[in-house]
């Protein structure tokens, strides 16, 4: 199968300069294989650096070293290498991130906070909309607050409208950040559909599940993030490569 | 997928290119060997805090300032890259009133307090040769709904107008010309939070649909958070980090930058 996302040699260290130079390593030498219709998941205790290691193949945080290959309109492209004007572009068509809160616009209606993106990726307006409602309906957003600003809605459904932006665009690559936190049972099964859909359609997907049945549902194999203080003599800390390991 | 098969999309020519640009008063440094590029319908922040050089470096580029070193070229329309420090007065007054616009901090340097409304957006179009008062008009009246403001005030006095309404006026007044390039300084300095909300939200709707570049010169990071693709951070007349908004605001390496972004309130 294609691969779709392949990180090497990734490492992130974050030196706080306001906190007197304290220099964290949070991973070192990571790397990453993600083919088409996969779905990885991203495991470890809290603090192994699971979101670090997500944000950094949104290039959201800049990782020390490696390369983050994808495919972005059939040519490789080195995410860490590019312009800003082309991690806009890949951002915009290949790679989607599902944060886990919305950061919400003032005045924008939920509607078209998550048609935004598919419009921006070049669909009709009217057919943005039309998926965004199939969307917000699928994941129990009643009609009545579509036109309202989430800014007052609940957690939830703050949560559920990220979701339905995450996943209006077909991206080849999407990242899950705890799309399923603070969900109900009932929602969190929609969520799990829509990953599978994703999946069929060849999607590969990168997420952190803390819920155990979401992952067992959706996950394909683990990948084990851990402590990058301990190197291995290879210079290698074995404890991050964890590649085939299965869900139990 | 192997590093031998990278290759690059072509990138768009830049719009606007700076190079080395420097400018001092007497020993007092403004802005000191500014370099970047901003592409067709790109958004670029400039933050720092006061006398950091980037009202100094927004006037350089706007034509307002001579810097004493350094090129700024401009895609013109009709001649390709020109380095405007090169154009005469005239040409780069030209440049100004119709393929860029100037959106000041204060509204009222940028608009004309004693003329209508309806006439202060009507102004460059006139100057650009629209002759027949209906189309000018009706243009304006388009413009006074994108920007919120009531009919009723086409034909009222910018100085009757809350400060919301002035800066939402100054905006329609630059962008009734579809300029390409924007450039401003604090659009939202002095304006109420809840005024600055509504103004941000429909500049950020203004940029996307006309898909104009802007330069936006602010010290307040939520405003570049949701308007800027990229950002610039200034400090003592240099530009010490850049790079994607999301990436600079969130994991800032600069230690001013950490100290700046650390220092915003959480709501």
């Amino acid at each position: 199968m294609t691969i779709r996302l392949h990180a090497k040699g990734l490492t992130k260290t974050f030196t706080l300069h306001t906190q007197g130079g304290i220099v964290l390593p949070v991973f070192d030498d990571v790397e990453l294989t993600v083919k088409a219709g996969e779905c990885v998941c991203l495991h470890g205790p809290s603090g192994a650096g699971k979101s670090t290691l997500l944000r950094s193949l949104y290039a959201n945080y800049k990782p020390d070293a490696g390369q983050i290959l994808v495919k972005h309109l059939g040519q490789t492209v080195d995410l860490l290498a590019a312009e800003p004007w082309e991690v806009v572009e890949i951002r915009r068509s290949t790679i989607g991130y599902v944060s886990q809160f919305l950061r919400v616009i003032p005045r924008v209606g939920a509607l078209d906070v998550v048609a935004e993106p598919a419009i921006a990726n070049g669909m009709p307006v009217d057919e943005a909309k039309a998926r965004a409602r199939t969307l917000l309906t699928r994941l129990r957003i009643p009609e009545r607050l579509w036109s309202l600003a989430p800014a007052t809605f609940s957690g939830g459904e703050q949560q559920r409208v990220n979701i339905a932006r995450g996943f209006i665009v077909d991206y080849p690559i999407l990242l899950l950040d705890e799309p399923t936190a603070s969900l109900d049972a009932a929602n969190r099964a929609t969520v799990v559909d829509l990953i599978d859909e994703a999946k069929i359609r060849g999607t590969a997907v990168v997420g952190i599940f803390h819920d155990k049945e979401v992952r067992n549902a959706v996950a394909d194999r683990l990948f084990e993030v851990g402590k990058a203080a301990v190197p291995s003599s290879s210079g290698k800390s074995d404890l991050q490569m964890s590649a085939g390991a299965m869900v139990e | 997928m192997t590093a031998s098969a990278l290759r690059k999309p072509a990138p768009k020519p830049p719009l606007l290119e700076v190079s080395g640009l420097s400018k001092s008063y007497g020993t007092q440094v403004g802005c000191r060997d500014i370099s970047f590029a901003v592409r067709p319908g790109e958004v670029l922040g400039i933050v720092g805090e006061s006398g950091s050089g980037k009202s100094t470096l927004l006037a350089c580029l706007s034509g307002r300032l001579q810097p004493d070193s350094g090129s700024i070229s401009y895609d013109m329309k009709d001649r390709g890259p020109v380095d405007i420090l090169t154009l005469s007065e005239h040409e780069r007054r030209r440049l100004a009133r119709t393929d860029w616009g100037i959106v000041h901090q204060n509204p009222r340097d940028g608009l004309r307090l004693d003329v209508s409304a309806g006439g202060n957006i009507g102004e460059r179009p006139m100057a650009l040769g629209a002759r027949h008062y209906g189309d000018i008009r009706s243009d304006a009246q388009d413009w006074l709904k994108k920007v919120e403001i009531d009919l009723s005030r086409t034909d009222d006095k910018p100085r009757t107008f809350s400060g919301g309404m002035q800066q939402r006026l100054q905006i329609a007044r630059n962008l009734v010309t579809r300029p390409r390039l924007v450039f401003m300084d604090e659009p939202t300095g002095g304006l109420d939070v809840s005024v600055q909300a509504r103004l941000l939200d429909l500049l950020r709707g203004l940029v996307r649909e006309l898909g104009v570049a802007a330069i936006i010169v602010t010290h307040d990071l939520a405003v570049v958070r949701l308007l800027a693709d990229r950002l610039m951070v200034m400090q003592r007349g240099r530009v010490i980090e850049e790079g994607l908004t999301d990436q600079v605001l969130d994991d800032p390496h600069h230690p001013y930058t950490q100290l700046l972004v650390s220092s915003v309130l959480q709501v």
